[in-house]
């Protein structure tokens, strides 16, 4: 029995928040593995697409909460979440043609686009903040938990409860449909072939007929895709907060690039181990051990390994060792 | 239509001459505080409160016979000290005569060692409550009608006390405020015979808090206390804990008091409790019914400190019949503390009298100000409950 509230409270307070959070990472670390992987640069306006989707999304939802419409347990964000896809499509095509077409026409550095989409970012900030303004914003609905951690509780009898949220739910069930349809998309189909050779080799893919700026383009739309819809379950779970998703883009990049850059397989073991290893490195493992030790064994302190003030710094740590001892990532990604 | 004009323009002649001869003498108050940054929603009506002194005392001429008091605002960003170095050097090269502010803790600081001192100049803060202010050394010239954190440390391990909780996990937002206010929470409660199982730091604006609640939530505790920001960490921190069903009630210190917390967190936020810096009675009633009619709120944050900042700076004058900081700076404590009448807000003008008549005043104001060791408010706190989604007032303390 008391190995099972051992589990239960690890479950509830690691497991079940880390996967939630590692397929929020692992959906923004795709969009920015995917822009490294086509267009070759860095997209430190990545956030800040997320923030634009999201935000969006919001507005969209406000307007059919206020219309009645809703999706009964479901968030009527969900029924929202296109309006939002498409509204960031609109914004990185619009930026694609007035700022990096000048920059790709150039043949400009891979640094010089980085910087490029820095300035982006700044600007996609501001929109975000003149629209809907700094503050948090609320906009979930339907049910709050699949099921709580009291109601679990009186289920069970069990001293610890165990609590999933709905969002939460979403979140990883969202996640796997996405990564399923884009790697389909990837192997399957003609034009994710294509992207693919334009990756690979730039120059065999132009002799072989691809249209270089319909391969961008359709990366574009895919990484708005993939923008909003981590932006919107990050939303939904936590709050929506312009200047987080600017936050966000440290550990997005460390998913990314653990998990090697421009490989949409490295991204998502990349979002994972960034979210598993935050959570458990500083887990305090004091009531774990009181379930799971016998009687007396327990000890007083916490069996914190770190203190939760260096969460960001395991990330990091991370992150230079896996670039010391396999500079690609731990899938094969492009050095970077 | 020629004649009246004439008329009129003469009384208007009159009329300025006559100012002139009663206003002869200009007094000038920096009003230093952070009209831009994070608590950018607080500094309007704490500059406001601050102006509505000033304006009590230049209508009623008896400020050294007729003088008139003039703000000057200049902004702190609230956390920018290069910003608030340059504008408070600016304001001596006003010719202010005090120095109204800082706000927050780290620019007061700074203001303070890099403005005040060399200057001679003296500073009164509304608003910073760090209690490393109170051992800083600053020649005298540094008071504030805010309490020190220290003060609310005592105030809300009493409270929790009272309450019969044992035990609290407590958490932080990681800045000096945070910081200051945890350990004097921490140690007042140690004191009091509580238990503090945890003490974690939280940062502000950030993207997950499930490893700071694993942590705290694996500590245990009858409540979790939030030392932190409503509308930043804190608040996230209160939604993790909810979620994850590890901690039902909790401790707000007063960076978690405010009506959006009760709206964004919904019911499960009712039954917790806190405290914020304020005060009830005459004093607090006069303010709110002053502000009302010159049309801000006045019983918003640090807003009653600042009308008492400015006052006392005003007394203080007074007291000294002038308005060299060197001379009047010695008579703050006198004005503020007792014996004496008690003066209350929109009572100025009868202190002023009193105090050329050369009786003693007590200075309550709109805080009930008391200042004590280094120039510091004693400190009343409000006691606060949520209770139907809203902050209720229980007590005070």
């Amino acid at each position: 029995m008391d190995l099972l509230n051992a589990v239960i409270a690890l479950s509830n307070y690691v497991i079940i928040p880390a996967m939630a959070y590692g397929s929020q990472l692992a959906l923004g670390a795709l969009g920015v593995t995917l822009i490294y992987g086509i267009l070759r640069f860095s997209n430190f306006a990545h956030g800040d697409t997320m923030a634009f989707g999201a935000m969006v999304t919001v507005l969209v939802t406000w307007g059919l909460q206020s219309l009645g419409v809703s999706l009964g347990p479901l968030p009527t964000a969900l029924l929202a979440l296109p309006f939002g896809i498409m509204g960031a499509m609109a914004l990185l095509l619009v930026t694609d043609r007035m700022v990096y077409r000048f920059y790709r026409e150039q043949k400009a550095k891979p640094v010089i686009l980085v910087i490029v989409s820095l300035g982006v970012a700044f600007i996609m900030n501001g929109l975000v903040r003149f629209i809907i303004g700094p503050d948090d914003q609320k906009f979930s609905d339907g049910e709050r938990f699949i099921i709580s951690a009291r109601t679990f509780k009186k289920m069970t009898g069990l001293e610890e409860g165990l609590a999933i949220k709905t969002t939460q739910g979403i979140t990883v069930i969202t996640a796997v449909i996405v990564v399923a349809l884009l790697f389909w998309f990837l192997n399957r189909t003609r034009t994710g072939k294509s992207m693919r050779a334009y990756s690979d080799n730039e120059d065999l893919a132009l002799l072989s007929g691809i249209n270089p700026e319909r391969v961008v383009m359709i990366t574009w739309l895919l990484v708005a895709a993939l923008a909003t819809t981590a932006g919107v379950l990050y939303g939904l779970d936590k709050s929506f907060k312009p200047f987080t998703y600017f936050q966000l883009l440290l550990p997005i990049f460390a998913s990314a690039i653990v998990g090697g850059l421009g490989n949409p397989l490295g991204a998502i073991a990349g979002g994972f181990v960034i979210a598993f290893s935050e959570v458990t490195v500083t887990y305090a493992w004091k009531k774990v051990a009181g379930y799971a030790l016998p009687d007396g064994w327990a000890p007083d302190g916490l069996i914190q390994l770190l203190s939760t003030d260096y969460k960001l710094a395991v990330s990091f740590i991370i992150l230079l060792v896996v670039l010391l001892f396999k500079p690609t990532g731990l899938f094969k990604g492009k050095s970077v | 239509m020629k004649k009246m004009l004439m008329a009129t323009t003469a009384a208007a002649l009159l009329a300025t001459s006559a100012m002139a001869a009663s206003h002869s003498k200009e007094v000038k108050l920096g009003i230093l505080i952070g009209f831009t940054g994070p608590i950018e929603s607080l500094t309007s009506a704490m500059a406001q409160g601050a102006e509505l002194a000033m304006k009590e005392v230049t209508d009623s001429g008896a400020l050294l016979d007729g003088a008139k008091v003039t703000p000057m605002r200049a902004d702190t960003g609230c956390i920018d000290n290069g910003l608030s170095t340059s504008n408070g050097e600016r304001l001596i090269a006003d010719g202010v005569a005090g120095i109204i502010g800082g706000d927050c803790s780290g620019v007061t600081g700074a203001i303070l060692q890099n403005v005040a001192i060399p200057n001679g100049m003296v500073m009164i803060s509304p608003s910073a409550t760090s209690p490393g202010l109170s051992t800083v050394e600053d020649n005298g010239l540094f008071f504030r009608t805010a309490p020190s954190d220290a003060r609310e440390g005592q105030v809300m391990a009493e409270i929790l006390m009272e309450r019969g909780i044992k035990s609290i996990a407590l958490t932080y937002t990681n800045n000096d405020y945070g910081k200051g206010l945890a350990d004097a929470i921490e140690s007042s409660y140690k004191a009091a015979g509580g238990e503090v199982t945890i003490v974690a730091a939280h940062e502000d604006g950030k993207a997950d808090y499930s490893a700071e609640m694993g942590a705290l939530a694996s500590a245990g505790g009858d409540i979790l206390v939030v030392a932190g920001y409503l509308d930043q960490g804190g608040l996230g921190i209160i939604n993790a804990a909810l979620d994850t069903g590890a901690f039902e009630t909790f401790g707000l210190p007063g960076g978690m008091i405010g009506d959006s917390l009760p709206a964004n967190v919904g019911d499960a936020l009712n039954g917790s409790f806190g405290q914020i810096a304020g005060s009830g009675g005459k004093g607090a009633d006069a303010i709110k019914e002053m502000s009302a009619a010159a049309g801000f709120d006045g019983t918003s944050p640090y807003a009653p400190e600042s009308y008492d900042a400015a006052a006392l700076f005003m007394l203080a004058m007074q007291a000294a019949d002038s308005t060299d900081p060197a001379v009047y700076g010695g008579k703050i404590l006198d004005v503020a503390n007792a014996p004496g009448e008690k003066i209350y807000p929109g009572e100025l003008a009868k202190a002023l009298e009193l105090i050329k008549a050369g009786q003693d005043i007590d200075y309550v104001g709109a805080s009930a100000v008391e200042l004590i060791g280094p120039g510091e408010s004693a400190g009343t706190y409000r006691m606060i409950e949520v209770k139907d989604n809203k902050n209720e007032t229980v007590g005070f303390k």
